[in-house]
């Protein structure tokens, strides 16, 4: 086996395979290997996100968008930790809802939209509900889970020192303990969440899908891979910043 | 003695986990008195965790009645204002959280009881240095030997002042050096606070040295098959009473008849 590689290496070697992506599609689309009308040459996204910038869209877009991002990944990630939590520690509660879930389950966050359009409308309400439930299910399922497979060792060591009941399990055990497997649960629901924020408003409330969907109307192929790049961008920030909040939380599993 | 109260009493506990069929534990009676040092010998896999969380509440006995000091209101005289508890329990393993740094999980009793967290940080740092582990206060258990993480375990109980100390092979884990100076360190904790306490154990020199009262549980389903009265003379190492009681002990927990006759012999209720 080749000797592991250094953290350096790693990230120049990322950085490599960036700039032969890049390098490759911008000569493959002046070579005319690409059409240039089907895919825009990278060298002309810049002046394409310059124009976005100045005309103002690109900064309301983004701002439309995070707000139906963190809206929906809110009410998503709560309630889904929430009721996946209480489902992991109380059985009755847990068999009471199993039919429900079983049916809901395999319905996509995307088939709701008619819903949403019907209930909420084209706005705000409508694609946080949208992006809301596809969050929802991966924190239900990643709280479960974690809830689960709780040590119940745990549970008897809490008796014996006074924390038995119900309040005391779940902040003394449940809570730290499944800690780890919530907040796998919620990190995959913040890149979730970006996809369905697209989805969400690709039927036409405002924000980057929308923008999106107006631009390859117009065949406007490089403001599509300028707010592709966007999106990219924004995952990359979010999930970043997750990255401290679950060292501090999680600080005991270095 | 066998008149008093006793601070704790399993009354003909039987034990089931697969409801009666079969029975882990059966016919077990035991007082303990305040002030004892109750050793429990048996061989492996006999019963002696599950009668110590019997005794602890964790596990409902199927048969027969559990009496524990909380229960009994002349075991509580003298608690300062719910500022400890009745009992505490030392688990066979260590059993640490491992989200909480040694000293947390030392404080993991004392929460609930109303202190403030200065009181309960002085607490625990005192348990931390009776078992000499006061420099691993903010480290975390994985961090730890399985030694030092048995002697975490062991301040964990140490710290909530309980009257009854159940402790399951807490000295297993470690060195002789160690292991002795923390059997010396329970027995002054022992002689000062007047605590109960019952020590289940594998190794009847550890059983001699510690205890004021053996008792053996063996068999299947397990019941208490012998009991020894501990005085003094059996206490010196290497003199004949403490090699007859040793020889006793042998044999009782390999289920045959004591070899040593009546005297301490136990058959009816004490
Ligand atoms: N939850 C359970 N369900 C069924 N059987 C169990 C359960 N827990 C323990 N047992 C059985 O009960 C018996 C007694 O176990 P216990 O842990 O009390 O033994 P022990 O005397 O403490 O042994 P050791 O000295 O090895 O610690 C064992 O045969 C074990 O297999
Ligand atoms: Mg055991």
């Amino acid at each position: 086996m080749k000797a592991a590689l250094s953290r350096r290496q790693r990230v120049a070697l990322s950085g490599l395979g960036l700039v032969v992506f890049f390098g490759g599609w911008e000569a493959a689309v002046r070579t005319g290997l690409l059409p240039s009308g089907m895919v825009p040459a990278p060298s002309s996204l810049w002046q394409a996100w310059l124009d976005e910038v100045h005309g103002g869209f690109w900064q309301q877009a983004i701002l439309d968008s995070l707000s139906h991002y963190a809206l929906g990944l809110l009410f998503g990630s709560v309630l889904g930790a929430l009721i996946g939590l209480l489902c992991g520690m109380v059985p009755v509660l847990d068999a009471f809802l199993a039919g429900i879930v079983h049916l809901l389950r395999p319905v996509p966050g995307l088939a709701w939209v008619p819903f949403a359009i019907l209930w909420f409308g084209l706005n705000t309400s409508g694609a946080t509900f949208v992006i809301a439930i596809s969050v929802f299910w991966i924190n239900f399922y990643a709280a479960y889970a974690a809830v689960r497979s709780v040590d119940p060792e745990l549970y008897e060591l809490a008796s014996a020192f006074g924390h038995g009941s119900f309040l005391g399990r779940l902040f003394k055990v449940v809570l730290p303990a499944s800690a780890p497997g919530v907040m796998a649960g919620l990190r995959t629901g913040l890149g979730q969440g970006w996809m369905s924020v697209v989805a969400a408003e690709l039927f036409g409330v405002p924000g980057i899908g929308a923008r999106m969907m107006q631009a390859s109307s117009l065949l406007a192929t490089d403001v599509v891979v300028v707010y592709m790049l966007t999106m990219a961008l924004l995952y990359a920030v979010t999930d970043f910043l997750f990255g401290f909040v679950r060292l501090r939380v999680l600080r005991w599993q270095a | 003695m066998s008149d008093a109260t006793p601070l704790a009493r399993l009354d003909d506990v039987g034990l089931s986990h697969d409801g009666g069929e079969t029975f882990i534990l059966r016919h077990v009676s035991l007082n303990l008195h305040k002030g004892e040092f109750v050793a429990l010998l048996g061989p492996s896999g006999v019963g002696k965790s599950t009668l110590l969380r019997v005794l602890m509440g964790l596990s409902k006995p199927s048969e027969g009645t559990v009496t524990g000091p909380t229960d009994d209101g002349g075991a509580a005289e003298g608690r300062s204002a719910g500022k400890r508890r009745a009992q505490a329990l030392v688990f066979q393993d260590a059993r640490l959280m491992p989200w909480r740094s040694v000293l947390r999980n030392v404080a993991f009793g004392l929460e609930g009881l109303g202190l403030n967290r200065q009181e309960k940080r002085e607490r625990a740092l005192d348990a931390l240095r009776l078992v000499g582990l006061e420099e691993a206060a903010d480290r975390w258990p994985k961090r730890l030997s399985g030694g030092q993480r048995q002697r975490v375990g062991v301040a964990r109980a140490l710290t909530v002042d309980p009257d009854l100390l159940l402790m399951d092979e807490p000295f297993g884990a470690l060195d002789p050096i160690t292991r002795n100076s923390l059997q010396d360190e329970l027995l002054r904790i022992w002689q000062q606070t007047h605590k109960t306490v019952l020590f289940v154990t594998h190794d009847i020199e550890e059983a001699l040295k510690l205890a004021t009262r053996i008792v053996v549980l063996s068999g299947s389903p397990a019941g208490i098959t012998g009991e020894l009265t501990i005085g003094a003379e059996q206490k010196t190492p290497d003199s004949p009473a403490f090699r007859m009681y040793a020889a006793r002990l042998r044999a009782m927990i390999a289920g045959e008849a004591d070899p040593g006759g009546a005297p301490y012999w136990r058959s009816a209720e004490i």
